[in-house]
């Protein structure tokens, strides 16, 4: 098999998974993406381990392996990131990530001034936070 | 579909004008389900049904998985079924239904900024296509002979020369564990109160600490808050939700302050 099939799809899905993660609102979706990103990563592994022993000598086969790892990294990173997603909608009733400006330096009193009590909320749970740490 | 089209044609083109003129069984089926693969992963990031979206990421990484069959790695087929297809797809679906996100078409699913989005996406797959099929162009993949990653040689070289990884791998499986069962216990404690408390500033927080340890507390101040309640209903929430946070009474002291307020 040309090695080009594999790499250009590679490298298809993950300039997908790039526009997925620049255009999407929801965070959900974000997270979708992500993993089309990991995914094609996956697969250029996979080939490139898949040739690499034919010709090279001695590989450890360290692209199945490191397949292995980024699919385990990513099951981590997914269980974290819904858990993260999850509080974020708990505290702010909302998983868009085009309303989560609060940081946001040019948009002050406009966007910040509707979610006053929300910022009230984070700040709670930021102490209580680290109540519970100490 | 015009993209679809032409990334066909231009992935036939690369490889017919690199000397490749009949390609194998092996290649039209890794193309054909590439196409497939690559469909799906776009109406997955260009739908505006959400759970849509879920269901046709099924199908992208469903396809990646024949594709990894197809080159003779499987073994990493099996765990991208079992892991993506299984457990992932169905934590983003219960995200989606746990965010309460709609059910019909949303017109908000894209950002304004999708235009800038489309830009760069389409760029760098122009640029990383043209690099990878000009670097790669007189490179072929030896799929014959025995299969280079059925699972006794995946086995053996990850139990080999990969076990530290591998145990460092189970540890960061452990702490991310622990991560999301703190994470996500945290905005139950939360959500068991009512919303009121949580914005009432710095009297609400204490609350939540209380209320998450109820086991050890629990048992003895459950009758003086019921007495406490039966006496003084108007007071103030900051002082009675530590206490009668985990009774039978809780309901109804809960209920009786939001009706108070």
């Amino acid at each position: 098999m040309h090695l080009a099939y594999p790499a250009v799809l590679s490298a298809l899905l993950f300039c997908t998974g790039v526009y997925g993660v620049l255009a999407r609102r929801n965070a959900i979706l974000v997270l979708m993406s992500v993993e089309l990103m990991l995914n094609a990563v996956n697969l250029n592994l996979v080939a490139f381990d898949v040739w690499l022993s034919r010709t090279a000598e001695e590989t450890l086969h360290s692209g199945q392996a490191l397949t292995l790892f980024t699919v385990a990294i990513a099951a981590a990173e997914i269980g974290i990131g819904l858990a993260i997603v999850l509080a974020v909608y708990r505290n702010r009733g909302t998983s868009h990530i085009d309303k989560l400006r609060d940081t946001a330096e040019g948009h002050g009193p406009d966007d910040t001034d509707p979610s006053l009590p929300d910022s009230d909320a984070l700040a709670a749970e930021q102490a209580e936070k680290a109540e519970a740490s100490t | 579909m015009t993209r679809l089209a032409a990334t066909a044609h231009a992935m036939t083109q690369s490889a017919e004008s690199h000397g490749f003129l009949s390609p194998t069984g092996v290649e039209i089926a890794f193309l054909l389900v590439g196409l497939l693969t690559f469909g799906a992963a776009l109406v997955t990031v260009t739908t505006r049904q959400l759970v849509h979206a879920a269901l046709w990421l099924v199908v992208a990484l469903g396809g990646l998985a024949v594709e990894y069959l197809l080159l003779t790695a499987e073994f990493i087929a099996w765990v991208q079924v079992l892991i993506y297809v299984g457990s992932v797809v169905v934590l983003l679906l219960f995200g989606l239904m746990l965010t309460k996100a709609p059910i019909g078409r949303s017109p908000d699913a894209d950002s304004g900024n999708r235009w800038a989005a489309l830009t760069v996406a389409v760029a760098a797959a122009a640029a990383l296509v043209w690099v990878v099929v000009d670097a790669f162009r007189t490179t072929w993949i030896d799929l014959d002979g025995p299969a280079a990653g059925s699972t006794e040689v995946t086995g053996a070289s990850l139990f080999q020369n990969w076990v530290l990884p591998f145990e460092a791998l189970s540890v960061l499986l452990l702490a991310a564990l622990v991560g999301a069962i703190v994470l996500s216990r945290k905005a139950k404690a939360e959500s068991s109160s009512p919303p009121v408390n949580s914005r009432a500033g710095s009297g609400g927080s204490p609350s939540v600490p209380d209320s998450r340890n109820h086991p050890i507390e629990g048992t003895r101040p459950a009758a003086p808050a019921e007495s406490r309640t039966a006496a003084h209903p108007e007071e103030p929430a900051d002082h009675q939700k530590p206490d009668p946070a985990h009774d039978p009474a809780d309901a109804g002291t809960t209920t009786e302050q939001e009706g108070a307020r």
